[in-house]
């Protein structure tokens, strides 16, 4: 075990990954010599060279194109699009061919890639740099959405990422990249995609949060643990396809479900979840689902933002409602 | 050539008779798809647009297959890795970043594989086209970036396309040669694709091809190009397509007997007679098709619900299903 920051625990998963496996390439805007924006790839060029640590031209749709073409040369690619509101140029290749590759070539072309990216905001930001963009991925077949809350899952989730035989969408929660250190499991350290988190267990209210929402429910729970209320808290990790067992189980724990998402409500995937709940474990539930989630407008400016993202206070009066039902 | 035409000729009538669906024409644009194709090995890859549907057949794809495709039958969802082929990309202009992402990584493996992505005069718009062609430039790419420049992007006639007296000149702002060609002449595309393909073999990166040519037909069926050109064009780019140009010139040569011309007709007539019926004795495909291959594995999601749709189709169980999620 080491101790580590959120973006440090990301290099490690990259650089050992490839250093097992020689047809992983890193491909995206000054990821190079610079190490990325936000020095996830710090250091990999020095070590993989030029060739698997490519420093492309500010190209997003090019980015993600080229990585279709590799993955039909049979190799690895793991793109960086620099920030969450950049992927909105390469969403043409993400939607009309890196989530359809595998199903109109009948699987014989599967498209083995992973796309990360910096999300949400928190971090006083420019406009287009503090987006939770999870809903348009979430909404595309074929890919699978992920977002970790934590160094040592940022670690294994990434891990499988580079592992999975289908497209990964890949959120890294920015406010966490150098705010959040955490033990993480030397070497080889690979976690399951599409399999809920339980943060820890509760009897009184079920609380679902993902990325950096985790924190947010976190400290939530501690406050309603001060006042004697128990909350069972379950960090979702894989957005699409959603582990429906593992939520049923989490409401189940409970019966009393609140959502956090950092996301815009309309069509997100605390409403998902919702429905998911509504269907399959109506009977179980004692009071109505709630949904704490960003207002459905543009992420604000650094100056009110703290107004749009979810917090504990936000998510308590939530939490009371639901025990009061 | 020939049997290219021939399978557009009896395509468009198989679609007026309801016995596939939409096709994307290329009549006259043989010369380009079959000279650029034959300047390839049969490890180099292409990537092609809906226009270039019938490059499979210059590959040895079965006709029967390439019917199939056309009636939405998965018969004719190719695998890449047979054909040597991308998959065919609907939206304009997409696949020419796959080409050099292929190209570049087949280099980075050591391998000299050459990729060939087909594009229409209307992609030169698109931001992936400019995305693509940049860079494959910046990477030198063993990349042939070949448009068919046809005069039309549907109704889009060149001049609203682009300001640019020639898309071959766009190749200098990607630091790539840039080839204009008479896209009616077989052997002069040949020859440019093949002088690209071995520049970049041998690693001096991709080459930008203008291939000139004439859309004669309509966009796809059902498309009416009488609402927005005259038939005058039309009409003159049909006296000198690349068939008529391509047997004149062998006929001089004495290289094609009249009747063996009628010859190769006839054999590609019987051919796709066959095809068709072979397309259409194809059974209908299993309803579970829908969840295959979105993913490795279906989700837990997808295999409930394929049971209920497959419940839905079994004998007798019209109006039985009660809605009710199990």
């Amino acid at each position: 075990m080491s101790e580590l920051l959120f973006v440090e625990a990301l290099t490690s998963a990259l650089r050992e990954e490839m250093e097992r496996n020689p047809q992983v390439v890193l491909l995206g805007e000054d990821i190079g010599r610079n190490g990325g924006v936000f020095r996830v790839t710090l250091g990999l060029q020095a070590r993989f060279g030029p060739e698997r640590v490519v420093d492309t031209p500010v190209s997003e749709a090019g980015i993600v194109g080229a990585a279709v073409g590799l993955c039909l040369a049979r190799m690895r690619p793991v793109c960086e699009l620099q920030f969450d509101a950049f992927s909105y140029p390469a969403l043409n290749q993400i939607i009309t061919h890196v989530g359809r590759y595998r199903w109109r070539t009948r699987g014989t072309a599967p498209m083995p890639m992973v796309i990360r990216m910096p999300c949400g905001g928190g971090v006083r930001a420019p406009e287009l740099h503090s987006d939770s963009p999870e809903t348009y991925y979430c909404h595309t077949p074929g890919l699978t959405v992920v977002t970790p809350s934590t160094p040592a899952d940022a670690k294994g989730l990434l891990t499988a990422a580079m592992r999975s035989p289908d497209p990964v969408i890949f959120l890294e929660p920015k406010k966490l990249y150098r705010h959040l250190r955490g033990e993480v499991p030397d070497g080889e350290h690979v976690t399951p995609l599409g399999v809920v988190r339980t943060v820890r267990e509760g009897e009184d209210v079920t609380l679902f949060a993902w990325g950096a929402m985790v924190e947010v429910a976190t400290a939530t729970a501690d406050a309603l643990a001060q006042k004697g209320v128990s909350a069972h808290i379950c960090d979702v990790r894989t957005l699409s396809p959603l582990d429906e067992e593992g939520l049923l189980a989490a409401a189940r724990a409970t019966g009393r479900v609140v959502i956090i998402q950092e996301a815009p409500r309309t069509c997100g995937v605390a409403s998902e979840i919702a429905a998911i709940l509504a269907e399959r474990a109506m009977y179980d539930l004692k009071a109505p689902i709630q949904r704490v989630t960003g207002f459905d407008v543009p992420h604000p400016y650094f100056s009110i933002e703290h107004h749009h993202r979810p917090d504990p206070s936000r998510v308590l009066a939530a939490v009371h409602g639901t025990l009061e039902a | 050539m020939i049997y290219l035409r021939v399978f557009d000729e009896r395509a468009l009538i198989y679609h007026r008779h309801g016995r596939i669906g939409t096709w994307a024409i290329s009549w006259g644009h043989e010369a380009i798809q079959v000279g650029a194709m034959s300047a390839l090995r049969d490890h180099d890859w292409a990537f092609p647009s809906y226009r270039e549907n019938k490059v499979g057949l210059v590959r040895g794809m079965s006709p029967a297959d390439v019917l199939a495709g056309c009636r939405g039958h998965p018969q004719g969802w190719w695998n890449p890795n047979i054909w040597r082929l991308g998959s065919i990309s609907i939206p304009v202009g997409s696949q020419v970043p796959h080409a050099v992402g292929f190209a570049w990584g087949e280099r980075l493996q050591g391998r000299d594989t050459v990729a060939l992505a087909f594009f229409g005069d209307g992609a030169t718009s698109e931001g992936e086209f400019h995305e693509g062609a940049n860079l494959a430039g910046v990477l030198g790419a063993p990349v042939v970036l070949l448009c068919t420049n046809n005069q039309w992007a549907i109704s889009t006639p060149v001049r609203q396309q682009t300001r640019a007296t020639s898309l071959a000149d766009k190749a200098v702002g990607y630091g790539m040669p840039g080839v204009r060609v008479d896209g009616d002449d077989v052997i002069a595309v040949h020859l440019a694709v093949s002088e690209a393909v071995e520049r970049a073999r041998s690693g001096g990166g991709p080459t930008f091809i203008e291939c000139v040519t004439y859309r004669m037909q309509a966009h796809a069926f059902p498309d009416d190009p009488s609402v927005y050109r005259e038939d005058t064009d039309a009409a003159a780019a049909r006296r000198n397509e690349c068939l008529v140009r391509y047997e004149r010139y062998l006929q001089r040569l004495d290289l094609l007997a009249p009747e063996v011309a009628t010859r190769f007709r006839d054999e590609a007539l019987a051919r796709m007679a066959a095809a068709i019926t072979e397309a259409e004795a194809l059974p209908v495909p299993d309803p579970s098709l829908v969840f295959d291959h979105t993913y490795e594995r279906k989700t837990p999601a997808m295999s409930r619900d394929l049971a209920r749709l497959q419940a839905s189709l079994a004998p007798g169980a019209a109006g039985k299903d009660s809605g009710r999620t199990p």
